[in-house]
């Protein structure tokens, strides 16, 4: 399983040598709802280099969620080309881009990012449990997965003392740490963060930006962080406004 | 493998999340377990307690007649004989030389409602029931005395009688008006222990006693003005001109097919053998069916049990579906989910069985001395039977099936939901 996905990043990756150098490239590509006309996106081109941090912003319903759909795989758009890490989403079939996602894809999502009857480490835990590439590369940074867990925990200012609690007595922000951490862990090329923000208060929301961003940077992930919350935008180099890029939502107008 | 061992782990920790209300499916389901399992048991245990009513010996022998007949008078005391038997061919088939021992038997009194049994010390010797045991004295002694007694465990319990008790034998075995041996009272000097077979009903004497108490007979009924003492009884040649039936042991079994054969070609008077074995499972057969079902209704319970399991699984899916969406993004795969669904069912079943075996090995031990003392069935501890393990691997098949159900549903919702579930 392992070896199979780590093939198939070389062979794409020689196809397109250039193409190497970026996290995710959108190119031409239109997506259409099952049973709709118009295309909900339709984006001429988008790239982010690796190690890039993107911060999206867009209103809800301009289809920020369709869009990270399509880079995580879990969509398909109807024409044009999604690459992620060189490799083409849409020439895998559907068993190899579960595995490719789990392998390099790491998701911060809203809220309710735990599952509530396991423990935080366990939380932590689940990719390396699913992708055997994940653990492997757990295993390198740390001795064990668990170490690695423990480790990215206490960088995120989740000390030992909190570990043994059950998650739903965790604070939302102390939650969303915990996600930040199962999303690094096993070292993922990408981070998607879907607004993970918004359900905390003002000046945790920093605070969180601040530690996500610093694991990133020292992991190597790029990371796509989806926002309405634009006070957040300084903190990244690239922005993005989603409309700005999608020729639908221009036709549509 | 190791990432199915996870799912079981996570099946294992969502389950007991969720035990307020699995803990009554589980229940459920360990209810049918027992009950289906318990009628396979009572059903085989029962079955082996009835076919073993009798065993050791090889040939049955009686006057011509049915083989399902002979067997039922001559081991149940059920019914009655439409011939006896001369002594004559009695003796000669004693003194054959395959023949290692022989118990005659007569019948046709009985005492308020039980079957007497007039018998040699044969009897003692030689009857052997479920896998070889013997029969005991739990009190007294054997026959000694012309006119003793000796008392079946539940005629003894049921009568009230103990050691030395007079009783009268009376005439016939069925009917209310019969026509009692009131000249000749018995003295009972030996109770048996329990045997869980018809000996436990039955009142044994010799058959001597029974040629005496009818001395002063003639077709059936004393001969008026002629009176006979137990004494002067006593003195008569009391060898029995005919008896009812006759159980034979062989030297060697193999010898049974040829004396069979011979039996029923028998020169002196028209004689039927027959082997227990085979005509007890002649008499089982007839009622299987009612035995079958019971296993039906006891199928269809176990059913529905496991319907309720998809039933609860699937209701418990809604509010599940974010944790789905969870395992989905952190790299399970939709075929990750559908085995994650069906592990949770498949725990679950396999918990109810090992349930519903445990209640039912504690309601077999809680029980068994009842039923061993009111209805003389032996149900004991066992490993499970080749039955049971088919019973209990089909419950857990038919539960992995009932759980695919909401599995498929949970695989099909975390496909079209994606990592997004909006909640």
């Amino acid at each position: 399983m392992m070896v199979q996905s780590a093939c198939n990043v070389e062979a794409n990756g020689a196809a397109g040598q250039e193409s190497a150098a970026y996290a995710v490239v959108l190119e031409d590509v239109i997506f259409r709802w099952p049973g709709q006309q118009a295309p909900t996106l339709a984006i001429p081109f988008f790239s982010a280099r690796q190690g890039e941090q993107v911060f999206i912003s867009g209103p809800s319903g301009s289809g920020t969620s369709t869009w990270l759909g399509l880079i995580a795989g879990i969509l398909s758009p109807d024409s044009g080309a999604v690459r992620v890490n060189g490799v083409r989403l849409n020439e895998l079939g559907g068993a190899k881009r579960d595995i490719f996602r789990g392998d390099n894809i790491g998701f911060i999502f809203q809220q309710f990012n735990l599952i509530p009857y396991l423990s935080i480490l366990e939380n932590v835990l689940i990719p390396c449990r699913f992708s055997p590439l994940r653990n492997e590369r757990a295993c390198a940074q740390a001795e064990t997965p668990l170490a690695e867990a423990k480790k990215l925990l206490e960088r995120l200012d989740l000390s030992a003392s909190l570990w043994r609690k059950p998650v739903n007595k965790l604070s939302v922000g102390q939650q969303q740490r915990v996600a930040a951490a199962r999303a690094l862990i096993g070292k993922p090329p990408l981070l998607i963060a879907d607004e993970p923000t918004s359900s905390l208060d003002a000046d945790r929301r920093k605070a969180f930006l601040q530690l996500l961003l610093g694991e990133c940077r020292s992991l190597g992930a790029s990371l796509l962080f989806v926002s309405h919350d634009q006070s957040l935008a300084e903190e990244f180099s690239t922005r993005t406004h989603l409309p700005d890029l999608n020729r639908a939502a221009e036709e549509v107008v | 493998m190791r990432c199915f061992r996870y799912l079981l782990f996570l099946a294992g920790k969502s389950a007991w999340n969720r035990r307020g209300t699995l803990v009554l499916i589980v229940f459920s389901i360990a209810l049918s377990t027992t009950l289906l399992l318990g009628m396979e048991k009572l059903k085989t245990q029962i079955r082996e307690s009835f076919v073993q009513s009798v065993s050791g010996t090889d040939l049955v022998v009686g006057a011509r007649g049915g083989d399902m007949q002979l067997m039922l008078y001559a081991i149940f005391h059920l019914g009655g004989a439409t011939n006896n038997m001369g002594w004559d061919s009695a003796r000669s088939i004693a003194e054959r030389d395959e023949v290692a021992w022989t118990i005659p038997i007569s019948l046709g009194d009985s005492h308020k409602g039980y079957p007497v049994v007039a018998t040699s010390n044969d009897f003692f010797d030689h009857y052997r029931f479920r896998g070889g045991r013997q029969i005991e004295l739990a009190q007294g002694r054997r026959p000694e005395e012309l006119f003793d007694v000796t008392l079946g465990a539940e005629t003894a319990k049921k009568l009230g009688y103990a050691l030395g008790q007079k009783i009268i034998l009376s005439h016939g075995n069925s009917g209310t008006h019969l026509t009692e041996h009131g000249d000749k009272p018995f003295a009972v000097t030996g109770l048996l222990a329990p045997t869980g077979t018809p000996v436990d009903r039955s009142l044994y004497i010799s058959l001597e006693a029974m040629e005496a108490i009818h001395i002063n007979w003639r077709g059936g009924a004393p001969v008026p003005g002629l009176r006979i003492t137990p004494e002067q009884a006593a003195r008569f040649n009391l060898e029995p001109k005919s008896i009812t039936a006759m159980l034979v042991g062989l030297k060697k079994r193999s010898q049974v097919f040829a004396l069979q054969r011979e039996l029923n070609e028998w020169k002196a008077e028209p004689l039927t053998g027959v082997m227990p074995g085979v005509a007890m499972d002649q008499i089982w057969s007839m009622v299987d069916t009612g035995e079958r079902a019971l296993l039906l209704v006891s199928a269809l319970v176990t059913v529905a049990g496991l319907a309720g399991l998809a039933a609860a699984i699937l209701a418990g899916l809604g509010e599940r579906r974010r944790e789905l969406a969870i395992l989905r993004s952190a790299g399970a795969k939709p075929l990750d989910i559908l085995t994650l669904m069906a592990c949770e069912g498949g725990l679950l079943v396999a918990t109810g069985i090992i349930g519903g075996f445990s209640v039912l090995y504690l309601l077999v031990a809680a029980i068994s001395p009842l039923l061993a003392d009111n209805y003389g069935i032996f149900l004991y501890l066992s490993l499970p039977s080749a039955g049971e393990w088919a019973l209990a691997g089909g419950i857990c098949l038919a539960g992995l099936a009932a759980s695919l159900i909401p599995a498929f549903r949970a695989y099909r919702m975390s496909l079209s939901d994606g990592l997004t579930v909006s909640l």
